[in-house]
């Protein structure tokens, strides 16, 4: 190979490394202009009252009260509902199934699951809670809706944790004459704790984005009220910054624009709590 | 069982026996119990699958009774809200296309750059920098990003292209291409991950440049895992919903002009449920044919992409 030959690949190569350098920092970049853009729109329209008043024709007088109460209680339901049942669902699939063809289907429909699109879940939580228990268009209509949703989330972060658990620590319990549910709840479950709730979190900040579901399920009328108990008629975040956002008036973009920096806010900090349990729990491991 | 059994009926127990040996089976039967429950749990997800299926196709075979299925996969023309009525879905697939084409091409080159750029030339400093950005874009919920296209990327269009319609379809895609970059970054970057050391370090000992290491090498090497995570992703964007509602449009058409409004499958459904099409009506089983395409498509895209990536994963461990 002659010398130019040489000269010429690695110039290929060099030019190829900044390619994928600049390319990376331009996601990186895109965060940022997606952030300016939203808080140079917003910022001027988020003081107390933004938070304390109802949604309102005058764009001047509205606020976000309901849909803040709204998705704290949607999100709290959810919790509720999802977090018990998506836990125990990752218990038996590590602890207690056998490797056979049951839990092997389980764990593909699961896989299957997580990657059904949103507003299809908002469908079947139309038909099924909705109409058929006739639950209505209230909070716990649209929390079960979001439970089936973030539920094969929450299932598959909540087994990465549980498998992360070293064996010997059931081991040692199991020879102690521990029963398996003993050994679940004594010491896998707390051993792997900080997994499953970075997972849930995230699985959480997840369904406060969503928006098509609740669009779906009907979450999108005009709601000055703060829900009172989960039968209520509610709005949420998503749904109030997606109703702004979709009139043509500037106004409401810009008070789009200020719910998204209070849901943007929110979404952090869980966030922040994720990193914090995580980074927490690594030290103490060590 | 059986033992205990034999030695009540040898000698008389003792109260103290007896009571242990209604513990043990007071015991099992709770272990039964919480296990029982714990399969409860996980076979939720089964019946989930089911219930979808039942209320997709419940409403479903209703309307292709009224409307023949061939009229439907192969008309061009869709006008269900409007007089003369016309049930092909051809323009609803095309719109989708165009966004999922669009997308793929800002999220598939960004994403695979930036997996490489993550896996083989980041230090650990900017490693730690950038996935926790990548993992922020991923959390930033779509009508975010609907309203970013709406208010950003459509002005934005418009000074270079004064064709630009205030909706269309090129700045929905452009969002859900960033909005499933850190998904194909971060699967692109395990499939990398998981090509052994050992391939890497035999082609720099022959003296190939780093360029040719990871294209000639590596990127072969993770071919599948690759191309498993753009399926993944193209059918994320295929089922994304609130972006191409705020931002594409409602005017569903056969065009490839992505500067012009269009609608995708998700807006068309997300578009009904706004009006109110009673129940019954042929405007609201609708929905159910277009959602049961919608299901089809997204879930055979994923059961290919998961078989790839689970044979994939077999390879190397």
């Amino acid at each position: 190979m002659t010398s130019s030959n040489l000269a010429r690949r690695h110039a290929i190569a060099k030019v190829f490394r900044l390619f994928c350098t600049v390319v990376t920092w331009a996601g990186v970049a895109m965060l940022g202009i997606l952030l300016f853009h939203v808080s140079r729109d917003g910022l001027r329209w988020l003081d107390l009252q933004f938070l304390s008043e109802f949604p309102s024709r005058f764009p001047e007088k509205a606020g976000i009260k309901s849909a803040l109460w709204g998705t704290v209680w949607l999100i709290s339901l959810t919790a509720g509902f999802s977090i018990p049942i998506g836990v125990a669902a990752a218990i038996y699939l590590e602890e207690y199934a056998k490797k056979g063809r049951v839990s092997r289907f389980i764990e593909v429909n699961i896989a299957n699951l997580a990657g059904v699109p949103s507003i299809v879940y908002g469908i079947l939580g139309l038909v099924i809670f909705v109409r058929f228990f006739g639950f209505g268009r209230s909070v716990l209509a649209g929390s079960l809706t979001m439970s089936l949703l973030i539920l094969p989330v929450i299932i598959i972060a909540s087994r990465e944790a549980i498998r992360a658990v070293p064996s010997s620590i059931r081991e040692a319990a199991f020879a102690l004459g521990a029963t398996r549910w003993q050994v679940v709840r004594a010491h896998v479950l707390p051993a792997g704790l900080p997994g499953i709730l970075t997972g849930v979190i995230l699985a959480l900040s997840r369904a406060i984005g969503e928006t098509a579901p609740l669009v779906m399920i009907g979450a999108l009328t005009y709601v000055a009220f703060v829900p009172e108990g989960p039968m209520d008629a509610f709005t949420a975040l998503p749904i109030q910054i997606f109703n702004w956002a979709s009139r043509p008036q500037k106004e409401f973009h810009q008070l789009a624009a200020a719910g998204i920096i209070v849901l943007l806010i929110v979404l952090l900090l869980m966030n922040a709590a994720a990193v914090f349990i995580r980074h927490h729990a690594e030290r103490k491991n060590k | 069982m059986l033992k205990n059994k034999l030695v009540q009926k040898r000698r008389q127990p003792e109260k103290s026996e007896a009571i242990a040996l209604g513990a043990k089976l007071k015991y099992h039967w709770k272990e039964g119990l919480i296990k029982a429950g714990l399969f409860l749990c996980a076979f939720l997800s089964v019946v989930t699958t089911i219930a979808i299926i039942t209320v997709l196709a419940r409403e479903a075979f209703p309307f292709f009774r009224e409307v023949p299925f061939l009229d439907f996969v192969a008309g061009t023309k869709w006008t269900p809200l409007l007089q003369p009525r016309s049930f092909g879905v051809l323009p609803l697939v095309c719109g989708t296309l165009l966004i999922v084409a669009g997308a793929a091409l800002v999220a598939l080159p960004i994403g695979l750059a930036s997996a490489i750029y993550l896996g083989e030339y980041a230090s650990r400093r900017v490693r730690s920098i950038i996935k926790p950005v990548l993992e922020i874009l991923a959390g930033i919920p779509t009508v975010v990003y609907g309203y970013f296209a709406l208010t950003f990327v459509t002005p934005l269009l418009a000074t270079f292209f004064p064709s630009t319609q205030v909706f269309n379809a090129a700045s929905a895609s452009i969002v859900v291409g960033i909005m499933v970059l850190p998904m194909v970054a971060s699967l692109c970057d395990d499939a990398l991950r998981a090509v052994p050391d050992s391939l890497r370090q035999g082609a720099y000992a022959l003296g190939a440049t780093q360029f040719e290491v990871t294209t000639r090498v590596v990127l072969p090497a993770s071919l599948s895992g690759v191309v498993a995570s753009f399926v993944l992703a193209a059918s994320r964007a295929i089922g994304e919903t609130m972006a191409v509602t705020l931002a594409a449009g409602a005017t569903p058409k056969m065009t490839l002009n992505p500067l012009e409004s269009i609608q995708t499958m998700t807006a068309y459904i997300v578009q009904v449920s706004l009006g109110d099409a009673p129940a019954g009506t042929v405007e609201y089983k609708t929905i159910f044919a277009v959602a049961a395409l919608l299901f089809a498509i997204t879930l055979g895209m994923n059961i290919v992409a998961h078989k790839v990536l689970r044979q994939f994963q077999e390879v190397y461990e």
